[in-house]
């Protein structure tokens, strides 16, 4: 090759090489596009609610399509509890599983038990949600509901929470089924930080006489704390924004309640309701604006939980 | 001289049977590490709970007729057959757009860009958009497409659900590319090949099966999606394969038919329920083993 048919392909190489790099730069682009977009598209449909209302939307309970009167506090507080009900739940269940899973699970098991943990979150949350209405909803209200209303129901202070009339659905229920929902996320990242433990602090450990317990408390807990938060984040941002699961049991009632056992409604059960009948533009947005509330909500979230595990990473990798 | 070396070592590590410390420590460990077990237990019986259930009121519905009627009129007979083509019309469309775009998207962020500015910020967005309410995307679809052309569309469906999942598949590409060791690649570009040479030929190469497992994974995870659907596909209770009108979908007519009070309408969603949930865990499974394949 002469070389001056070899600058010509270097040339050439490097213009491909360009539009290489260009095309691949155009579709990573796209995914930053889409996200502006959301966020774009939703404040430009709910800018109707909030140049007329105002942040007055988000203190006011009430929701009457008929008079036009909007308020989102009820869904959102609705979005909220239901979520720290299932981190209540979910987050002292999915520590219990990771445990298991990387302390005391016996090698043989070790993987088909981890695959069954992933599989319960792989099940469409629509399953989750004609379970928790057909199955779930009636049992719980026939058994464990009266019994809950009569006991915890009578204590101080925390009784009104489980007071009610045991009808199965409402905010607790759809809670619960939430929490079983986000116990294979939490538990998956769980599971996954605390194999970054490095073996010889937890030997360490061990050689000084502590328990299992001790060593997973106060060695493996303190070591991965930003991962744990970082997966507990995950499970929350997966519990505001479900719609499914939730849709079926809440109850779908614009109503603030501490009383945990009435019916209430979330973000996405309100949207998943009433959008496809909403066809005032005032109606319109005010949905718009609570979808554009439960994505900033969970984006905040879901920033957070990155935030965290990538700090984890960073220790991880200064380690080596 | 042996025996208070014994007592003092046993007290100095307060290892003895009597001390109070040292019991109230191994009661606590026993009970944290049985709570422990019993968690695990709380998660397996919940799994398998809802999977029998599934299974016993699905398999009752499923028959023939499931697959060659259409969906009914309330309070008749029928099947799903409209649904059951439509799901796979927008899912194929959906993973049709997302494919592409996913992996040129992961590509970027392996080779190309690693660590610029504009692929740490898209790596993050990518990683939060992973987890991004379903219904939101839907809503998002319907103001751009839905508002703008005035009806629902099994593309507009098709959009939402190609729009959860690229996260997954650039996630998925990403990772994979960042397994191919350096060497392959400086040993390709030491023949001369240009960088998308070395890309599409031998890295990528190195690692379809992962790449493949992440389209599988997409693939599951828009399968069961039934929130984005409702404001984008939303449903028909006729057949129809028109992609620019309103289309029958699973998700959508199992949530549409299990809320509502007629018994064969709920026998139906139990059988749809019982199809989507078989299609997405078989297709977890297909992932995971073709997943373990490449790696070793």
């Amino acid at each position: 090759m002469t070389p001056d048919a070899a600058d010509k392909r270097d040339n050439s190489f490097a213009l491909q090489d360009k539009l290489f790099a260009g095309t691949t730069q155009f579709f990573a682009l796209l995914v930053l596009v889409t996200l502006l977009g959301i966020i774009g598209s939703l404040f430009a449909g709910a800018w109707q609610t909030l140049s007329q209302t105002g942040p007055g939307f988000f203190a006011s309970d009430s929701w009457d399509p008929v008079r036009k009167a909007f308020g989102g506090l009820a869904p959102i507080w609705g979005t909220l509890i239901t979520a720290t009900i299932a981190l209540l739940v979910g987050v002292p269940v999915s520590f219990g599983i990771a445990v298991f899973l990387t302390e005391m699970c016996p090698p043989v098991l070790k993987r088909p038990l981890g695959t069954a943990v992933e599989l319960l979150a792989a099940i469409p949350s629509i399953i989750y949600g004609m379970w928790g209405l057909f199955v779930f909803a009636p049992l719980f209200a026939e058994t464990l509901q009266p019994l809950m209303i009569s006991t915890l129901g009578k204590l101080p202070l925390v009784g009104i929470l489980f007071q009610g009339t045991p009808m199965g659905f409402g905010v607790f229920t759809a809670g619960l089924i939430l929490a079983v929902m986000i116990i294979p996320f939490i538990a998956a990242v769980m599971r996954d930080v605390f194999e970054t433990t490095p073996p010889i602090l937890k030997e360490s450990a061990y050689g000084l006489g502590a328990t299992t317990w001790e060593v997973v408390w106060n060695v493996v807990l303190p070591y991965t704390k930003a991962g744990v938060i970082g997966g507990i984040m995950l499970g929350l941002g997966r519990a505001l924004g479900e719609t499914m699961a939730v849709t079926f049991v809440i109850g779908n009632a614009y109503n603030i309640s501490a009383q945990l056992f009435e019916p209430g409604n979330s973000i996405a059960s309100a949207l998943a309701n009433e959008f496809n009948e909403a066809s005032d533009p005032a109606h319109l947005s005010a949905l718009i604006t609570l979808g554009l509330t439960l994505f900033v909500l969970s984006f905040i979230v879901l920033a957070a939980s990155r935030l965290m595990l990538a700090k984890l990473s960073a220790k991880e990798g200064k380690r080596t | 001289m042996s025996t208070t070396h014994t007592n003092r070592h046993a007290a100095a590590s307060g290892a003895s049977p009597d001390n109070p410390i040292y019991r109230r420590r191994v009661w606590v460990n026993r009970f944290n590490l049985a709570m422990s077990i019993g968690t695990m237990a709380f998660g397996m019986v919940f799994l398998l709970w809802i999977l029998a259930v599934l299974f016993s009121k699905g398999f009752a519905a499923v028959g023939t007729a499931m697959f060659t009627q259409m969906t009914p009129p309330p309070g008749s007979d029928g099947g799903l057959a409209n649904a059951i083509v439509g799901s796979l019309i927008i899912v194929g469309a959906a993973i049709f757009i997302a494919t592409p775009i996913g992996i040129l998207a992961g590509i970027y962020l392996a080779e190309v860009g690693r660590e610029s500015k504009i692929a740490k910020v898209t790596r993050f967005i990518n990683d939060i958009l992973l987890s991004a309410p379903s219904i939101v995307i839907g809503l998002f679809v319907y103001t751009v497409i839905v508002a703008n052309v005035k009806h629902y569309s099994a593309w507009a469906g098709a959009v939402a659900l190609a729009i959860i999942a690229v996260p997954v598949i650039v996630r998925q590409t990403e990772n994979m590319l960042q397994l191919v060791p350096n060497s392959l690649r400086e040993a390709a570009v030491a023949l001369g090949a240009p960088q998308w040479r070395v890309v599409l030929m031998v890295t990528l190469r190195a690692v379809k099966g992962g790449v493949v497992t992440g389209v599988l994974l997409a693939l599951a995870r828009i399968a069961g999606e039934t929130a984005p659907l409702l404001f984008t596909a939303l449903n028909n209770q006729f057949w129809s394969t028109d992609l620019n009108a309103p289309m029958a979908n699973l998700p959508v007519v199992i949530f549409q038919f299990a809320m509502s009070p007629y018994e064969e309408w709920q026998r139906l969603a139990w059988g749809g329920a019982l199809l989507i949930t078989l299609a997405v865990l078989l297709l977890n499974i297909i992932a995971r083993t073709l997943f373990r394949q490449t790696k070793h």
